[in-house]
């Protein structure tokens, strides 16, 4: 059966799942008493666990980075350009684990799971978690697969500032932090986006205060608006316009307000439509305010070389000329703080026309460095 | 490794910490950590020369020489390196200036238009010499401001700074009794070591 994908493809994959029973202390000041998380593993942990690699996801991703979970499914996992055998983060080598983050919507517990406390779905009671409390979670995901190590930490977007926030939380824990299109905090302009996307979402009718589960309605119209809005974001205006320019769905214009009449209403909808299909509401309200608390700096006087004082990875920082999400600049804010600190770092800003998700394009210098930076590994 | 790149790793001390300038594909980062436990980076903006410095283990950051070298604290390495990049700049003057700031020593190395074979070529042809060394033409050349050695040592005056050590030699690195009694006649490639005016009594250890 798994002949029928690709050589370079992982294949046929299963999703796993690790209970924690040990309460799990959070930055708010809450804690879960008892969790689970769903993740996937590729390729095979050598004897000695020195050749482990974590994957992180961005804000809507989760532990499907690579293969396929059947042999009818339509796409591979989310980062399957990146991970398989001979491809960047080559499987022949590496032992790969990807989770679904804690407080995601895809079996790792969230805001959908029962309380056990309650007895009922948490909904808006599930605690609001930092990129700090995933990257102890995950820590404890290491240790329950015996990696003492990890060879790299590596992630895009909000997946990049969890591998940084690796290389600060666990010094001793992480050899290499790949950190792709990613920045050391948002800008306020990345918060309002976010802000935007949370008032779609927290406005709709059918949120009832997060508790909409209880009512059997999800806030379908909130999360639509906020997938649109992010994913205004994650596209430059020159990949928006190659692709839709000012095309037209039909012949002439309606002068009215309620059909579809440009190419990039039409596909804006189906892109938020079918992610309020798929996404929880509180999930991505939680995750979008990880996002906007991510900053290690704060800590210690907002000196970002400080900060990174005891990091002892080495770190690969690659952003994309059109990305104006998390820009080349807030790269170069990482590398530059890297720099000052005197640690081992290298810099990639790559030429691509597709915005923000260019990280999760096969662009050929992209893969090219991935691969090189991921080859100088020893394992 | 290059002949170039031979001669100045002599003026590299053992464990300094190098700041490389147009490093190209590393080989010279590469070889001194391997053989002179030296730290550092290399700037360099040609993506195939990148992915092969990353290949290699050498750090290198995506850097345009030409907006300068902000990101770096002043007196933060020991040496910084700048070989057959100068001609090259859009601002070799704002380059160099922040190159004597941030390193305590300055090695670079430049192709001299007052050679011989480039004045005989103006001379008798009246045309901007070509040659195997430098096989461009004026107009699609990436070597916009050349120089001489004379002229380079008045910019080194001008910016308070110091010519520790210089040597002439051929496009094969090969000193000859011409490029020492004339080297700015019979030198082909420059090979130049600086102190910034802070440190004008600076001596490396070598």
């Amino acid at each position: 059966m798994p002949t029928a994908f690709p050589k370079d493809s992982v294949g046929l994959v299963t999703p796993q799942t690790a209970h924690f029973a040990d309460p799990l202390a959070l930055v708010c000041g809450r804690s879960l008493a008892d969790y689970q998380l769903v993740y996937e593993t590729y390729g095979t942990l050598n004897a000695t666990a020195s050749n482990a690699v974590l994957i992180c996801h961005a804000l809507s991703g989760h532990h499907h980075a690579a293969g396929y979970h059947s042999l009818d499914e339509r796409k591979p996992g989310w980062w399957d350009s990146c991970i398989g055998p001979g491809k960047p983060i080559d499987t022949d080598k590496f032992f790969v684990v990807s989770l679904n983050n804690l407080g995601g919507c895809n079996g790792s517990t969230g805001p959908a799971s029962l309380n056990p406390a309650t007895g009922k779905v948490f909904g808006a009671d599930f605690p609001v978690l930092t990129v700090e409390d995933w990257v102890h979670s995950q820590a404890r995901l290491a240790d329950l697969l015996g990696i003492r190590q990890w060879a790299a930490v590596v992630g895009g977007s909000l997946g990049g500032m969890q591998a940084l926030q690796w290389a600060i939380s666990y010094p001793e824990r992480i050899r290499h932090c790949l950190c792709i299109a990613s920045a050391p905090k948002l800008s306020a302009q990345n918060i309002a986006f976010n802000e935007v996307a949370r008032q779609a979402i927290l406005t709709d009718p059918e949120f009832h205060g997060g508790h909409f589960q209880e009512q059997g309605v999800i806030p379908k119209r909130g999360l639509m608006l906020a997938r649109m809005v992010g994913h205004i974001t994650y596209l430059s205006d020159d990949a928006m316009g190659e692709k839709f320019g000012r095309g037209l769905k039909s012949e002439k214009l309606n002068y009215d307000f309620h059909s579809v009449e440009f190419q990039v209403e039409s596909y804006l909808r189906y892109q938020g439509e079918e992610f309020s299909g798929r996404f929880d509401a509180n999930t991505y309200l939680l995750m979008t305010k990880a996002l906007d608390y991510f900053d290690p700096a704060a800590a210690h006087g907002d000196d970002l070389a400080t900060t990174l004082a005891g990091v002892k990875a080495d770190f690969c920082v690659m952003s994309f000329t059109t990305d104006w999400r998390f820009s080349p600049a807030r790269s170069r804010e990482i590398v530059d703080a890297l720099l000052a600190a005197k640690k081992n770092v290298s810099y990639l800003e790559i030429d691509a026309p597709q915005g923000h998700d260019a990280f999760l394009i096969p662009i050929p210098r992209y893969l090219q460095a991935f691969g090189g930076y991921m080859k100088r590994i020893e394992v | 490794m290059r002949a170039d790149l031979e001669i100045i790793q002599e003026w590299i001390p053992a464990g300094s910490r190098v700041l490389d300038l147009g490093c190209g594909d590393g080989e010279l980062l590469a070889w001194l950590h391997a053989n002179k436990q030296v730290s550092g980076y290399g700037l360099e903006i040609d993506g195939d020369k990148i992915a092969t410095c990353i290949e290699r283990g050498v750090n290198v950051i995506e850097q345009d020489l030409d907006e300068g070298l902000g990101n770096f604290a002043s007196n933060s390495f020991d040496v910084v390196v700048m070989t057959q990049s100068l001609q090259a700049l859009r601002y070799p003057d704002k380059v160099l200036a922040e190159m004597l700031r941030v390193g305590r020593t300055c090695i670079i190395t430049f192709p001299n238009f007052g050679h011989w074979h480039c004045r005989w070529y103006l001379t008798t042809k009246g045309r901007m010499p070509v040659s195997e060394f430098l096989p461009y033409t004026w107009y699609n050349t990436p070597n916009i401001h050349f120089c001489t050695f004379a002229d380079f040592e008045r910019l080194c005056l001008q910016l308070g700074a110091r010519v520790e050590e210089r040597l002439a030699v051929d496009h094969e690195h090969r000193h000859s009794l011409g490029s020492k009694l004339w080297p700015n006649l019979m030198g082909e490639i420059g090979i130049y070591r600086v102190s910034g005016p802070g440190l004008a009594d600076h001596r490396v250890a070598v």
